[in-house]
């Protein structure tokens, strides 16, 4: 799996870095390596995994999960890799866990099941992880299954400003793995403060030398926020003017690249002064270079997730809710947390966190105060035909 | 399996020794074909017919329920007219395409062929040896390489430093299309480089497709060149041709096969490449294999993906069989 992600193959093995999460992969369209990096992993869960008996039903207690690369805490002990939250699951619930991390793309992950989702048939995986936008997709689509919050008593942790996202207003078919910050990195040694969209999109100094992200819903949801709309509730004109907004500064030549996550290794080598980003991959990028800034534009962020879903026609439903329940408690999800370094949606675990590891609790990218919350937007919903009108205009611009 | 009559067939036992031997002859080579037709039925023609009904179908992945119609009543001939009007007209991204991997196949041609031609004939123990630096980027992924690039041609890196310093990367942004010419004309809108940039330009692009594609090149003309037969070359200079003369009648014509087949190993490929913009191509330097890859994962539009898919290849398919009618090289097939 390093392979497929230069940028933190030299510390495999140590911390995870938080560039890996997004893929180097996404948007490059390199479906070949992503495909042979999905089969790698394909039996990195547990030793005894895969003892499928053949009968269905959630009597079984097996749950198979399909996740991102390095998205959970690993350890190595006596130089083999181990999963203490995962493990602790398999022996305090009995359920054998065939872990994967097959989803280096939402679009390439939601290529490859939707025939099978389409033809009503099962795909093989009791859970997998979106981010919100294609969670909404598959919520539109009726792919997925309604969870049964009885068996998730510690739904209620669920941080407040997540619980009710405009596509899944009462949580009934995501719940939240990570969360994260999109918004505005620069670097302080070659440009002052970049802390406006229209600062980074107009300003003739940085002229050719940012990057927006591919993705619509991160970019053009700051430039909603920047023009005084609201991403989580917005109108055709608005979303126009911002549409506008995006390709005057492409005309101008202020863009310099439509990024997927190599917007990192741009701002590392100081090819480019400021960009939209996400907020871990800067955590990581810091550690390399303090220059390197990540602020929430004064207009206000992007809040995302990347949702546990589970399909239609799962065989395991019910031991995917044990696990949701099972990482919705503070404990492990503040060990969680402490390993993936990125927004922790689930109350309780800071403190938790700050028994063991008092400076990485107090990280406002890892644990945001209510005064950031309420600096965050949930980019809302959209309606087949809007979907199909904005994601063409993003598209004609971006590519 | 009709069995041809046979001189004697009166004859019982004879005769069906023979007509067993006839007809499985006639037999045979369908035999031994079926593997291949049986795996280009499954894996080409197949996906095909199934990307010409879907460049025809209407529907999107990510609205409705997701699935899509056909139907021969009301064919969706209009997911073309968006395909030219989009990326031919409105941003000229198909020629695009076209133009980068043609630059790309003849700066390949112009570095391999001296290339090939010195493996071949001039570098004696070292041959072996040569041959495997050129397989050698392979043993690193695609990605990483082009990857490698983008540090390579850094703003600050040395390379762009001397270019820009001596006046190299003037001379190429002034290499551009006119503001005054129309939109499906603009290959080049901001010069082939920036004033002060490389990398996320088309210069970058191209060498990179170069630079991917080399070893395509490479090989195929090696194989050829190291086939010719060096008492024709002797020969001709016996015949007092000089070595300009005799490179052009006898080596090079004997080397086209090489070069038809390592001109299309590189052109066909490189007209699609995805990677190599979305890495080292700027904002506005997308290439098809780029829009298809944005119209079919992003937007979820697989009609118009699909539609672009067959504008290309049939496009490439025309070139190709030109070009190679054109060279005429039946020692290639």
């Amino acid at each position: 799996m390093t392979d497929l992600n230069p940028l933190s193959s030299p510390v495999s093995g140590v911390r995870p870095t938080g560039l890996s999460r997004r893929g180097f992969l996404r948007g490059v369209g390199a479906t070949g390596a992503a495909a042979a990096g999905a089969g790698l992993l394909a039996a990195c869960g547990s030793d005894e995994g895969g003892s499928d008996t053949g009968s269905s039903g959630n009597t079984d207690k097996i749950l198979n999960f399909a996740n991102w690369p390095l998205y959970i805490d690993t350890k190595r002990v006596s130089g083999t890799k181990t999963y203490p939250t995962l493990e602790r699951f398999q022996s305090d619930t009995g359920i054998q866990v065939n872990y994967t991390e097959p989803v280096n793309d939402n679009e390439e992950y939601f290529a490859k099941i939707r025939p099978i989702l389409a033809a009503d048939k099962d795909v093989g995986v009791d859970s997998f992880v979106l981010t919100d936008w294609m969670a909404s997709k598959l919520i539109n689509l009726t792919w997925l299954e309604k969870l049964d919050k009885a068996n998730i008593p510690n739904f209620d942790n669920l941080t407040t400003t997540l619980k009710s996202p405009t596509f899944d207003p009462n949580r009934d078919y995501s719940l939240p793995w990570q969360s994260g910050v999109t918004g505005i990195a620069y670097d302080s040694s070659l440009t002052g403060e970049v802390s406006s969209i229209t600062d980074l999109l107009t300003n003739p100094d940085l002229n050719g030398g940012i990057t927006v992200l591919k993705e619509m819903r991160d970019t053009m949801g700051l430039i909603l926020l920047d023009q005084g709309s609201n991403p989580a509730d917005f109108t055709a004109d608005e979303w126009a003017s911002a549409i506008a907004a995006l390709q005057a500064a492409k005309d101008s030549g202020q863009i310099r690249q439509f990024t997927g996550n190599n917007y990192a290794q741009l701002l590392a080598k100081g090819d480019i002064a400021a960009c939209i980003a996400w907020s871990g991959d800067v955590i990581q990028l810091q550690f390399d270079n303090p220059n390197i800034k990540f602020v929430i534009p004064d207009a206000g962020g992007m809040l995302w997730s990347d949702n546990m879903l589970v399909p239609i026609n799962a065989q395991h439903k019910a031991n995917a809710e044990t696990w949701m329940n099972y990482y919705y408690d503070p404990v492990n999800a503040a060990e969680l947390a402490a390993w993936v370094n990125y927004i922790c949606p689930v109350d309780g675990a800071q403190e938790e966190l700050a028994k063991t590891q008092p400076k990485l609790a107090e990280n406002p990218l890892i644990f945001p105060s209510q005064d950031d919350y309420a600096l965050l937007s949930i980019f809302r919903a959209l309606t087949d035909d809007e979907e199909t009108q904005f994601a063409a205009e993003y598209q004609d611009i971006a590519v | 399996m009709s069995a041809a009559p046979v001189p004697g067939a009166a004859s019982a036992a004879p005769a069906d020794d023979v007509a067993r031997s006839v007809g499985t002859k006639s037999w045979t080579p369908y035999a031994l074909l079926s593997p291949g037709m049986l795996w280009l039925a499954i894996f080409f023609l197949v996906p095909t017919v199934m990307l010409l009904r879907m460049s025809l179908s209407s529907g999107s992945a990510f609205a409705g329920d997701g699935t899509f119609s056909f139907s021969w009543g009301a064919l969706q001939w209009g997911n073309y007219g968006d395909a030219v009007s989009k990326y031919v007209i409105d941003s000229p991204i198909f020629q695009k395409s076209l133009i980068y991997a043609l630059i790309a196949t003849v700066l390949c041609l112009t570095i391999a062929y001296p290339l090939a031609y010195t493996i071949a004939f001039k570098a004696g123990r070292w041959r072996n040896l040569l041959l495997v630096l050129v397989i050698a980027p392979f043993f690193t992924s695609f990605l990483l390489r082009t990857t490698a690039w983008s540090t390579i041609l850094s703003d600050s890196s040395i390379v762009v430093q001397f270019m820009e310093n001596t006046g190299m990367l003037t001379v190429l942004h002034a290499i551009n299309t006119p503001d005054s010419w129309p939109t499906w004309t603009q290959i080049f809108p901001d010069g082939l480089t920036g004033e002060t940039r490389v990398l996320q330009t088309p210069l970058a692009v191209i060498l990179g497709i170069t630079y991917n594609f080399l070893p395509f090149m490479t090989l195929p003309l090696f194989a050829s060149l190291e086939r010719i037969d060096v008492r024709l070359i002797e020969a001709a200079t016996d015949l007092y041709s000089s070595a300009f003369t005799a490179f052009r009648k006898v080596t090079f014509p004997l080397s086209l096969p090489g070069v038809v087949a390592g001109t299309l190993l590189t052109f066909i490929p490189a007209a699609g490449d995805p990677v190599n913009a979305a890495l080292l191509g700027a904002a506005n330097d997308s290439l098809m294999g780029n829009a298809i890859d944005a119209q079919f994962k992003a937007t979820g539009n697989y009609p118009l993906a699909a539609s672009l898919s067959v504008m290309l290849m049939v496009v490439i398919v025309t070139m190709v069989a030109l070009y190679v009618r054109r060279a005429g090289t039946e020692e290639l097939v």
